[in-house]
């Protein structure tokens, strides 16, 4: 496997770390922060914002709505950004062979 | 407990319009099913659906597949008896989903074949790394089906009006028989269709539920949290804020804090979540499967948090506890309330197709990994013709049939949420940290493999025999009964119901540990196969052409 050591393939792979690796601390992050608060701050994530809805509540949303973001996020960038990298040299070691 | 405010079973729907329409549910998934089926020749067609579905269709098979009972029945029970609590479960079990997005989705997709094993064995010595990950993945599959079927009887007595304890014995071995089929007659293709009938089907129940809810309130989800409240003299305020079941002392935070470990990291070390990957042709589809799990799994638990209130401000606790599927029998209940027996029946329905299908899953993939794994290439090294081996997963899929049946029948009462979550425990600690090494650390070899896979899954097993959930919970002054599997014995000394916060980091310590002990050089040459292959989908597996 040549293509391994190639200048290209190790660019990919920066590529792809660079982006997967500090979105999962992030969200890991955001997430712990929000268990944590949960488990030993009850009586903040119980202050009420606005009718019943308390903070807890806006918290646990913000959760479901960083998930999203990130999914769209990724989804983008791997369509334009990996993708036709991965592709290139894909075809290139498919064309290497018969 | 007042025996004026609690219905008993039989005052609940009609058990003949229940049986009906879910006879119809098996009807006519059967039929699909069998037209599925026509199609499956080679062992690719049985495990993988001939990797032929396209990205959209697997993610809705993904949604179908992870929205089990547990969801459905138990997060809503957890929500209207724990209020917040049970609400951070579905959290959990949606966070999760990144992992498997940027992680392991498209890596392990163009890197096996049909198990996870496949991926884990890749570059490692195969024998023992295969035993080691088939063993996994029987254990943690197990664990899940336990929870399918434990459902499966408190929702029979509820909805069928037995409460003998024979005939739940009855429906949850009915139950299992019908699954063994659908496996033996469509294999992946087969499963695959009925889960994505299931998840429309359920998807379609919980937001006419939600809505229908919110309609009461006046659209307004503050109102139906106030009503909840009020119908909760218990808990009260409580009900809104976190702590009602996981904030009585620092043990049970920490155990809150072990389980949303386990639930995070516990999703893409599913095996049944895993081999999904392997049905659709390509990593493009893989991702785009991911993306759309990921917005109906999001939007479904967003609606189950309307569905857990909704029942506790219109049905109440007491009802909820008094029904013989007690917190797992919230969301059924709800449908009677609002839209009488035919409603009650359409949910039920939908709770059943929503078991027989996840158990589907969960069996295909075991016998899979007994088959592809254990069979074909540790006992016959490979030597094996595919349809030998296809006819032995088929013959698993019967033997673990029965074990799901015998094993739904001890597990009958347990709260189903809480029995997945130990299974996403079994997961995180023995497979992800196996997968990711294997995935992203050059030097892992074949040591490191086997003590994070045997490390985890014996550590998180252990944990969970000798804690509270099997033995030495008080007893409940209500009802009589200690809250853990086993009646007057106590042999627990581990202090917390969820084993992540140990065997987690402790399964990624020994892969780390095994592997710098080890003298094994890694196999350069395997693992730049291996990465190219993983990243840019060189030699992945194709579709099958029909």
């Amino acid at each position: 496997m040549q293509m391994q050591r190639t200048e290209e393939f190790g660019d990919l792979r920066r590529r792809f770390r660079r982006f997967v690796f500090p979105m999962t601390a992030l969200f890991l992050a955001w997430y712990f922060l929000y268990v944590l608060l949960a488990a030993f701050a009850p009586d903040f994530m119980s202050h009420k914002v606005w009718g019943n809805i308390n903070v807890g509540l806006l918290f646990g949303f913000g959760q479901f709505i960083s998930t999203f973001v990130i999914t769209v996020l990724y989804v983008r960038w791997a369509d334009r950004e990996f993708d036709p990298r991965a592709e290139a040299l894909h075809d290139r070691l498919e064309g290497g062979r018969p | 407990m007042n025996a004026l405010v609690v219905p008993a079973a039989t005052d609940v729907g009609s058990p003949a319009l229940n049986i009906t329409i879910f006879a119809i549910f098996v009807v006519v998934t059967l039929v699909i099913v069998l037209r599925a089926a026509r199609n499956n020749k080679t062992a690719a067609d049985y495990y993988a659906g001939g990797r032929a579905f396209t990205g959209r269709q697997n993610g809705v098979a993904i949604a179908g597949d992870y929205l089990s009972a547990a969801s459905f029945l138990g997060i809503a029970g957890a929500i209207a008896l724990n209020g917040y609590d049970g609400f951070l479960y579905s959290i959990g079990f949606l966070v999760a989903w990144l992992v498997a997005l940027l992680l392991v989705a498209e890596l392990l997709r163009n890197t096996g074949r049909f198990t996870m094993a496949d991926v884990l064995s890749f570059r490692l010595r195969q024998r023992p790394v295969r035993t080691a990950a088939a063993i996994s993945t029987l254990v943690v599959s197990f664990f899940y089906l336990l929870a399918q079927m434990a459902g499966a009887g408190g929702l029979v007595s509820l909805l069928l009006g037995l409460d003998g304890v024979n005939a739940q014995r009855l429906v949850i071995a009915i139950v299992g028989a019908i699954m063994i089929l659908y496996v033996l007659i469509g294999g992946m293709k087969g499963t695959t269709w009925v889960q994505i009938v299931k998840a429309t089907l359920l998807l379609a129940g919980t937001v006419v539920m939600a809505v229908w809810v919110l309609g009461k309130y006046g659209f307004s989800l503050s109102n139906v949290l106030g009503a909840a409240v009020d119908n909760s003299p218990k808990a009260g305020e409580k009900l809104l804020g976190p702590g009602l079941q996981y904030g009585k002392s620092t043990l049970t935070k920490v155990d809150f804090i072990s389980l949303s470990l386990a639930l995070v990291l516990g999703t893409a070390g599913l095996p049944h979540v895993l081999m999904r990957f392997y049905t659709v042709p390509s990593s493009k589809e893989a991702r785009k499967s991911v993306e759309w799990a990921i917005w109906l799994i999001g939007g479904f638990y967003l609606l189950s948090l309307v569905l857990g209130y909704g029942a506790a401000a219109l049905v109440g606790p007491d009802a909820i506890k008094a029904a013989p599927g007690k917190a797992n029998s919230a969301a059924p209940l709800l449908a009677f309330e609002l839209g009488g027996e035919l409603l009650l029946g359409l949910i039920s329905a939908i709770a059943f197709a929503t078991i027989l299908a996840v158990v589907a899953g969960l069996t295909i993939t075991a016998s899979a990994s007994f088959a592809h794994d254990i069979y074909a290439q540790v006992i016959k090294r490979g030597e094996v013709e595919a349809d030998a081996e296809v006819r032995v997963a088929r013959m698993t899929a019967v033997v673990i049939g029965i074990v799901a049946i015998i094993g739904g029948i001890f597990a009958n009462g347990q709260n189903i949420a809480f029995l997945v979550a130990l299974a996403f425990a079994v997961a995180a600690s023995a497979n992800l940290p196996t997968i990711l090494y294997s995935l992203f650390w050059k030097r892992f070899n074949t040591r490191g493999a086997l003590w994070s896979l045997y490390g985890g899954l014996i550590s998180a097993v252990t944990l969970i025999v000798f804690s509270p959930v099997v033995s030495g919970k008080p007893v409940d002054p209500a009802t009589g009964k200690s809250l853990s599997m086993l009646q007057d014995v106590d042999f627990h000394w581990f202090p917390l119901d969820n084993p992540g916060i140990v065997s987690i980091p402790l399964a990624f310590f020994l892969g780390w540990l095994g592997t710098v002990t080890s003298s094994e050089k890694p196999n350069e040459a395997k693992f730049a196969e291996m990465e190219v292959r993983s990243l840019t989908g060189h030699g992945a597996e194709k579709a099958v052409a029909h």
